[in-house]
């Protein structure tokens, strides 16, 4: 029961629950006899709803009692009125159980099972859970017991809707009835029930209701979640989308056996080192995909065959789903000249993890250039030692920047289909940010600050296709760092996203992105060409991000940071070189994504904490920080 | 009462008080001196309890309000020649009333019927769910003769009908259609400051110097619109004179006196589990609650007589001390105290002097109203108000309905399942404080003219508007006045009225002396201040005895032995 301090025990009671245990145990011994000889008499049946009367936790007592019930149905001189009544009795104790504690997983369950049986009236089940939701509203078990009698009764979502909104209006802190909303509206979505077809229509009149909540208490949390679930409702595009691929749509790549390569008209962008005779193909999506394998992803190339590409999904918890999926292409170790065009979902099966299909499909297409290993010259590479020193770096000149403005546009595919049906989105987010602007105008609030700083962020995610930058990520990161003082319980969590805003905002432009690109230039080194470098540096970032914009990167310094983790790095498929110096990795479990760095030939994490704390923290921390964004 | 039945005489003949009117000051006075041990006699001339705070039958009602609007009639006679040792003051009574004026406009309905209704001579009133009275019924177990209802809703009115819901809980501002999100966030966020003040949490501590500001520069202050200013200041803390004209204003707030009625509101909201609202009502009416208070104190052993009226007080000849009083049967009590219905006065004859120490008491004997009047009345209705909603309560704000409306008027519709009247019928409750009968009657006119269609046909409009007590001169039958509702401003069809009385009465203030005065109703909205009032009476006359003393609980009696009625 919700808002009931707890009291201490007095004296009289605890010798009152010894009483009870002493008698438990009797009672428990007992029924574990019958239980193991398997006797199923109206006795020792009794016997067994006296016991989860006591202790409805009892799941033996639970299971023993289905048991006895498959048993008595399997009788020869089983009729239906006896079935009824072997049933209704199960019903009664479950009830019974229920009252002694209405949280009893067992006991909500076992009547599941019970009514799975079909032979009892559902109608009941309302009338009970309208009086177990009258005493306690806001009881999980309840709420998603009546869930399943509702869909049993094929009682109407509406219906259903009216009752939690009813709920909602008597107590509108009521975590459950608003959970249970969303619930009942996504259901409604997905069936393109009348009236819910489209969400343009629903979510702005949500937004309405939920605003009456979050300005009347900004305090109550209940009504934030629902807010969380209606931004995500709209921010969420169904079907998932190729967000950015390496390489990109009309690039030029470039493959060099050794370090150097001639030909000037080539970016630094595209050119690409490589000793074994392949290169890497990644498909960034924008969210996490399933199925991409060669029938779903076409190569069409002059020089292999596509049955041979194996596609392998780039994520930390090796599931079969990851946002980033990467394959090697094979190339004759020949000069060559060819066009590669790769078609994704143009037949079905990448589906989202949440079940939607990939339904835009999409082509891009490259040049590869093939320049032969020169003998004379591994050695150099072989002796190699790449420094990032200070003075290696150099500003990244002007001289290329022809081509970097046609390989920044190449970093990010454009889906103009989607972008066109979603004006209705950016007019519910402008309307937000203009409603919160004015709640925090009235009262101080940590979560409607970050509420802001999320609107914002969505809406610079949804219009940058058209407006090719960021216009609130200067306010975004100010709400972050503000937070970060604020509430200082969460101040990871603030920490985190400031990062990942503050990398996009580096990576939104080419002028920002070219401000930290530098030419690798070391003066002991014979190589005549010169690589660069993402410098990412000194900016006191927790995590990184924007990976999307990062494929092509081959040398990245994150030296000077505050890197507790390297999630999401192992997108970064070409990273030759990666200095992870001075930063706070706690462990070598941090560094798991390293593993998936197939390229990866100098690492640099020297002064970092690995080893500091003798338990290994990493994997707490990144589910603690999920926790928080639950919290939050 | 002009015939009165032959009396048995009373035995004994000496108590140690008398009370006289069984109104609610007098009721509690009489049960908390029977539970202090006191002997008490407790008569009324009237044939029923609660004098005027009664709820009195239809028929019954305007001859009530007309007995007591006359002036005093001259002393009957010389009372010197009086054979005792005793000199005989007469009493007289006082007039109450003014401006009664009864129209009826379904006579063959409502005669018929006239004792199915229970009507409050002292309407509108409520309890709130947390106030002292309901506080005192519970300590004292009076609360086994009540029954109570809740009222369902408060709202605002304004002069173009309609009825806006006061949000007065977060439920309700969550809820509430009429409030923009800002105002929401203010109003919410004022009642939490007010809570966190009251609940003594440190840091959001309304400062001393606030609390002693006006209330309405406080919430100015906390930059609340005016929207809601006005639902705090005359819907919730029920102020009764504009708070933001010094110049007309007889009632300014100060914060502190705001946040208690806030607390106390807020407490009644949600404090028994089948009242929605903050406000309960009493089946049968608010007269029940003097007389469940005569049964209290008939349990504990107080002598009830009805219909006995008293024609003098006894006073001693030489002292000029009170001994007692000499009722219409012509019997002589004797007591030690005793307290009196604001009804009576006592007049000294012509040219004789009284006695000393009776003469240095009698400018208490004056009870001044400069506390103005109020304006009353009570409409009928077959048709409720707002419609899915019976019992609630409307308050329309100072200059909500004309501008040189300065007091607030409230209007408390109560529906026959408190049964108060007949099935589906409505009875309407309206009040307002003012300076004169004319003032009275035009507030309570801007109310009934904007909620209600008043029948106006050639052949019976003279009631209503002529503001004379006529009665019964209007003749209408059921079938033609529901068609005849006409064109209302609103478009949306009024309630139509069936019967009304309209009245201002005198608001006397109680008196303390060896012979005290209770108070008239007051204009409240609730029983606080006469029950303030009453312990104060109480404590004058007895200053050693408790006021219901805890331990009077302990002893619960059934009602089965000693019922008020004997």
């Amino acid at each position: 029961m919700h808002g009931r301090p707890r009291k201490a025990p007095k004296p009289e009671d605890e010798a009152a629950s010894s009483a009870k245990a002493q008698k438990l145990r009797a009672l428990q011994t007992q029924f574990f006899t019958f239980h193991h000889n398997k006797i199923y008499t109206k006795e020792a049946v009794e016997l067994s709803a006296k016991l989860l009367e006591i202790n409805p936790e009892s799941y033996t007592a639970w299971n023993y009692r289905k048991l006895a019930v498959e048993h008595y149905l399997n009788l020869p001189d089983c009729n239906p009125d006896s079935i009824k009544s072997v049933l209704d009795d199960e019903l009664r104790v479950v009830e019974n159980a229920l009252r002694q504690n209405f949280k009893s997983y067992g006991a909500w369950h076992h009547r599941k099972w019970v009514l799975s049986k079909g032979h009892s009236s559902i109608d009941n089940e309302l009338r009970l859970l309208d009086k177990f939701q009258k005493a306690d509203s806001r009881n999980f078990h309840a709420w998603n017991y009546r869930r399943y009698v509702a869909e049993s009764m094929k009682r109407s979502e509406q219906d259903e809707l009216k009752y939690a909104e009813d709920m909602i209006y008597t107590n509108f802190s009521n975590y459950s009835a608003w959970h249970n909303r969303s619930v009942l509206l996504s259901a409604l979505f997905e069936k393109k029930a009348g009236g819910f077809l489209l969400k343009e229509k629903v979510l702005p009149e949500e937004y309405e209701f939920i605003h009456q909540a979050i300005f009347t208490d900004p305090d109550d949390q209940s009504g934030w979640f629902y807010h969380l679930w209606l931004l995500d409702q709209t921010v969420t595009t169904d079907s998932p989308l190729l967000a950015s691929s390496w390489p990109g749509h009309g690039s030029d790549v470039l493959l060099v056996g050794d370090r150097c390569y001639n030909g000037s008209a080539f970016s630094p962008f595209s050119a690409l080192h490589s000793d074994s005779g392949s290169f890497p193909i990644v498909l960034y999506f924008n969210q996490p995909v399933g199925g991409v394998n060669s029938s779903t992803v076409t190569v069409e190339c002059g020089f292999n065959k596509n049955e041979d590409l194996f596609w392998k999904p780039l994520s930390a918890s090796n599931s079969q789903t990851a946002r980033v999926w990467v394959a090697h292409l094979k190339v004759p170790s020949s000069d060559l000249h060819s066009t590669v065009e790769v078609s994704v979902g143009h037949s079905k099966g990448i589906i989202s993890t949440r079940g939607f299909v990939y339904s835009h499909p999409s082509m891009f297409s490259f040049k590869v250039h093939v320049q032969p290993m020169e003998r004379d010259s591994s050695q150099v590479s072989v002796a190699e030692n790449i420094s990032l020193r200070e003075e290696n770096f150099k500003v990244y000149g002007t001289q290329s920047e022809e081509s970097i403005i046609d390989s920044f546009d190449q970093l990010i595919i454009k889906n103009g289909h989607e972008t066109t049906a979603s004006n209705w989105r950016f007019e519910a987010l402008a309307k937000e940010i203009e409603c919160f602007r004015e709640l925090l105008s009235l009262v101080d609030c940590k979560i409607g600050k970050l509420t802001l700083a999320r609107l914002l962020k969505a809406y610079d995610a949804m219009s940058y296709p058209f407006a090719n930058k960021l216009v609130h990520s200067e306010e975004v990161l100010e709400l972050y760092s503000d937070l970060m003082k604020l509430d200082p319980t969460h101040y990871q969590f603030y920490k985190d996203e400031h990062s990942i805003v503050l990398l996009q905002k580096v990576t939104s432009s080419k002028e920002s992105l070219l401000q930290h690109c530098f030419q690798y230039k070391d003066s002991a080194s014979s190589a005549i060409c010169d690589p660069i470098c993402l410098r990412l540096n000194n900016l006191s970032l927790s995590r990184m991000g924007a990976f999307e914009k990062l494929l092509w990167v081959q040398m990245l310094d994150l030296s000077h940071n505050e890197l507790q983790s390297i999630e999401g790095l192992e997108a970064m498929q070409l990273l030759s070189c990666l200095s992870l110096r001075n930063n706070k990795l706690r462990s070598l479990t941090a560094l798991e994504p390293l593993r998936k760095l197939k390229s990866l030939r100098i690492l640099d994490i020297s002064y970092n904490q690995i080893g500091d704390q003798s338990i290994d923290t990493t994997s707490i921390g990144s589910r603690n920080s999920k926790m928080n964004q639950k919290l939050l | 009462m002009d015939d009165i039945p032959p009396y048995p005489p009373i035995d004994p003949t000496t108590f140690d008080l008398i009370v006289i009117g069984t109104g609610l000051p007098e009721s509690i006075i009489a049960a908390a001196s029977s539970t202090a041990s006191k002997s008490v006699l407790h008569l009324d001339p009237n044939p029923f309890y609660g004098s005027h705070f009664s709820s009195l039958p239809l028929a019954d009602l305007p001859s009530f309000l007309s007995s007591h609007s006359t002036s005093p009639s001259p002393p009957r006679s010389p009372s010197s020649d009086d054979p005792n040792e005793f000199s005989l003051l007469e009493f007289a009574t006082r007039p109450l009333y003014s401006s009664i004026d009864i129209s009826t406009f379904s006579p063959n309905l409502l005669d018929q019927h006239s004792r199915k209704f229970n009507l409050d001579v002292a309407g509108p009133r409520v309890f709130f769910c947390a106030d002292k009275s309901i506080e005192l019924l519970l300590r004292t177990g009076t609360n086994q003769y009540m029954e109570f209802k809740s009222v369902d809703a408060t709202f605002v009115g304004d002069n173009k009908g309609n009825l806006w819901s006061v949000p007065d809980s977060r439920a309700a501002i969550f809820k509430d259609k009429s409030l923009g999100l800002v105002e929401k966030n203010k109003l919410m966020r004022f009642f939490k400051l007010v809570q966190g003040h009251l609940a003594g949490e440190q840091d959001i501590k309304i400062s001393e110097e606030d609390l002693q500001s006006p209330f309405v520069d406080f919430l100015n202050k906390m930059g609340l619109p005016p929207k809601i200013k006005s639902f705090i200041l005359y819907a919730i803390a029920m102020a009764d004179y504009d708070q933001e004209d010094t110049g007309v204003c007889r009632d300014l707030l100060k914060t502190k006196d705001g946040i208690d009625q806030l607390a106390l509101y807020n407490a009644s909201i949600g404090r028994f589990q089948n009242a929605s609202g903050a406000f309960l009502y009493p089946i049968y009416g608010q007269g029940e609650l003097s007389q469940a208070f005569c049964r209290r104190a008939a349990v504990k052993g107080c002598l009830y007589v009805l219909r006995m009226p008293v024609t003098a007080l006894l006073v001693d000849k030489d002292t000029g001390c009170y001994k007692g009083v000499r009722l219409a049967s012509g019997q002589d009590i004797f007591s030690q105290k005793l307290i009196l219905d604001p009804t009576f006065k006592v007049t000294l004859p012509s040219g004789s002097s009284p006695p000393l120490p009776l003469k240095e008491k009698l400018p208490f004997f004056s009870l001044k109203d400069d506390k103005g009047k109020i304006a009353r009345g009570i409409c009928i209705t077959k048709t409720s108000l707002k419609p899915d909603i019976s019992n609630f309560l409307v308050v329309y704000p100072p200059r909500s309905l004309f501008p040189e409306q300065v007091t607030s008027i409230r209007l408390l519709q109560i529906a026959s399942n408190l049964a108060v009247c007949l099935p589906g019928m409505f009875v309407l409750y309206i009040s307002a404080l003012c300076n004169d009968d004319d003032q009275g009657k035009k507030l309570i006119h801007a109310v009934m003219n904007t909620l209600l269609t008043v029948p106006l046909d050639s052949e019976s409009n003279a009631a209503v508007q002529s503001e004379t007590a006529e009665n019964g001169s209007a003749v209408q039958d059921e079938t033609s006045e529901s068609s005849s509702g006409g064109p209302s401003d609103s478009g949306e069809e009024k309630p139509t009225l069936l019967w009304s009385a309209l009245y201002s009465q005198e608001l006397t203030l109680g008196q303390v002396d060896f012979i005290c005065s209770t108070p008239m109703p007051d204009g409240k909205l609730n029983y606080n201040d006469l029950i303030d009032t009453t312990f104060k009476i109480f404590q004058e006359i007895y200053p050693g005895e408790e006021f219901f003393p805890e331990t009077s609980l302990e002893n619960p009696e059934g009602d089965g032995d000693a019922s008020p009625e004997t």
